[in-house]
């Protein structure tokens, strides 16, 4: 279990962008001025199609967004160049913006809540409580094997679970619990919350796992020889230690949940709204500038949000 | 390591584990079953006989509208994106391992691009297009819309394998008079050639479940999982549980092809046998 003595940082690029250990391999590179300078040009052109994907794809699109939301509309006519906030006024002043947006980060809270438990108490089963390497790779292969299969999918299997005359209403009926159908099982805030711990579970248990493998097996031993039960080791050594990984799962966790627009409408079935969704239904209705303007608002949101985590927990330890 | 008693909480956390494996399977093994309801049979249970009567409904065009047209556009699609990924990450992995200005900012950007929500850069994508009066498609605007989104998965791959990389292998290569290309063909390729079979599957699965950032970017002709979206809102018969199951059984063919993929290289690996470290 213990790190691979070649392991890690002596030849991490990462640790070359974070600025650490930049002069202890000088002396052994820098044979040659020129060669470097060869070298640089080689690793530009082997960057180039990545660069120029996100370039391309990412960066300008983005760009587009933050200036199209300064254009203004109208109805038959997609997009005229100009600059009005009117996009950002509308936005602001409509009470059902901040019925969304309230939404939309209530969702954001639950399922960062439920996951991040849920995420820490299995990636420490799969870390900790298996002793042998095989069966942890096996678990945690058996978790994510449903990553690679289709969202969709897995949002539509759960309709004939939840539904009026699903599995679940059918045994509690069966059981004599309630005494009708439940609706709020389907197409509710409650099968829109299912549906993302659902999906996004693995996002914390993967990040969580990594950093937890990192923490060194001694600390374990001293914490336990100094009399810590296995409840005090878990809470005030690997917990601590495990921060990283919990908050990179959590960037993942809010990136996905804030923006998303697929599992309200097949889970939320119309009847819940989100961020994402206004978004996806002012586009359908060809608006671009305000539905812009809505992006650059939630971009702002999701940006705050890890901007926050970030300053509580240093991420760069774990790259 | 003697193996001392388990203590308590192993066995709350080993219920818990369970509990959450039922939790992730359970509703597709039950759309697994549904599909095979009989002729009559709809969308929940009971089960009214069964049969494969909703598999054979696949091949009739009149009850699933273009789902064929869909599914080959999304393995096509799913196939481009895995070579430029692959192709591109490598490259750009090993780009990453020398010092080049511009390799930070790179780097953010490519993060950035990982945690932006999704709507963001589908809308922008689908703006961009529409700005310069080019068709949006499949195969032009989707394209990079899923190349954004498989990339970064990429990059962070190769970035861990090139940090766990002994250079030795190259040096030796080059000591031994390797050229460039033939250290990286020769030596460097084999060497993480799991990982890029790794990078592969990132690349095609993702881009074939894609939903999110092909919305506005994928223009007139749906990929698959934006028509299994439209079709579930209107699904009457169990034909859409046949779908969602032979999809989910494709995606299960590609996984287990590239993990035996995996295992294969390493048992051959395993064969030839090595006495490095046996000194020690």
């Amino acid at each position: 279990m213990t790190p691979h003595p070649l392991s890690l940082a002596r030849w991490s690029p990462l640790s070359r962008i974070a600025g650490e250990g930049a002069e202890c391999n000088e002396a052994a590179e820098g044979t040659a001025v020129a060669s470097i300078r060869q070298w640089s040009f080689v690793a530009y052109l082997q960057a180039l199609p990545l660069a120029m994907v996100f370039l391309l794809f990412f960066a300008a699109p983005i760009a587009l967004v933050v200036v199209v939301s300064f254009f203004g509309y109208e109805t038959y006519q997609i997009l005229i160049p100009g600059f009005t906030l009117d996009n950002y006024r509308e936005v602001f002043s409509e009470g059902v913006t901040y019925s969304t947006y309230l939404i939309t980060v209530k969702f954001c809270v639950i399922v960062w809540a439920i996951t991040s438990v849920l995420g820490f108490f299995i990636a420490y089963f799969l870390a900790f409580q298996l002793r042998s390497r095989t069966s942890q790779t096996v678990l945690l292969l058996l978790c994510s094997i449903p990553f690679w299969t289709s969202i969709v999918i897995r949002m539509i299997a759960w309709i004939p679970l939840l539904g009026r005359n699903g599995l679940v209403n059918r045994s509690l009926l069966g059981i004599g619990v309630v005494e009708g159908p439940q609706e709020w099982l389907l197409y509710s805030e409650f099968a829109v919350i299912l549906g993302y711990v659902h999906l996004y579970t693995l996002m914390m248990i993967v990040p969580i796992f990594n950093s937890m493998t990192r923490i060194d097996r001694s600390l374990i031993e001293a914490a336990s020889d100094a009399g810590a039960s296995t409840l005090q080791v878990l809470w005030t050594v690997i917990l601590p230690l495990s921060k990283t990984g919990i908050a990179i799962g959590s960037i993942f966790v809010i990136a996905m949940v804030m923006g998303d627009f697929v599992t309200v409408d097949v889970l939320g079935g119309g009847q819940v709204a989100s961020v994402g969704k206004q978004i996806a239904t002012q586009l359908s209705y060809l608006q671009f500038p305000p539905a812009a303007a809505n992006a650059m608002i939630l971009l702002l949101a999701v940006i705050a949000m890890i901007a926050l985590l970030v300053r509580v927990v240093d991420i760069r330890k774990e790259l | 390591m003697r193996a001392a008693a388990r203590p308590p909480i192993f066995y709350g956390l080993a219920v818990l584990f369970g509990l959450f494996v039922v939790f992730l399977y359970g509703p597709i093994a039950t759309i697994v079953v549904l599909a095979f309801q009989g002729p009559e049979g709809g969308l929940v249970f009971p089960m009214n006989g069964v049969s494969v009567h909703w598999f054979g409904e696949l091949f009739r065009p009149q009850s699933i509208g273009d789902i064929w047209g869909a599914f080959d556009r999304s393995t096509a699609l799913g196939a481009i994106v895995m070579v430029a990924t692959v192709l591109f990450s490598f490259l750009a992995g090993l780009a990453f391992r020398r010092r080049f200005p511009g390799a930070t900012a790179l780097f953010y950007v490519v993060i950035a691009s990982l945690v932006m929500p999704s709507v963001v850069v589908s809308l922008g994508i689908g703006a961009m297009f529409e700005m310069l009066g080019i068709e949006r498609a499949w195969y032009s605007s989707a394209l990079g819309a899923h190349l954004t989104w498989t990339l970064p998965f990429g990059l962070l791959i190769m970035l861990a394998v090139f940090n766990r990389f002994n250079p030795a292998y190259e040096e030796a290569a080059r000591d031994l008079g390797a050229r460039g290309s033939q250290t990286i063909r020769y030596v460097v390729v084999p060497i993480i050639a799991p990982s890029l079979v790794g990078v592969a599957l990132f690349g095609f699965t993702l881009s074939y479940d894609e939903i999110a950032r092909t919305s506005q970017s994928v223009g007139a002709l749906n990929t698959l999982p934006l028509e299994l979206e439209a079709m579930q809102t209107n699904a009457t018969t169990p034909v859409i549980y046949a779908l969602g199951a032979m999809t989910t059984g494709l995606s299960l063919l590609v996984i287990g092809a590239c993990l035996l993929g995996v295992i294969a290289v390493r048992r051959r690996r395993e064969s030839f046998g090595s006495d490095a470290g046996q000194a020690v």
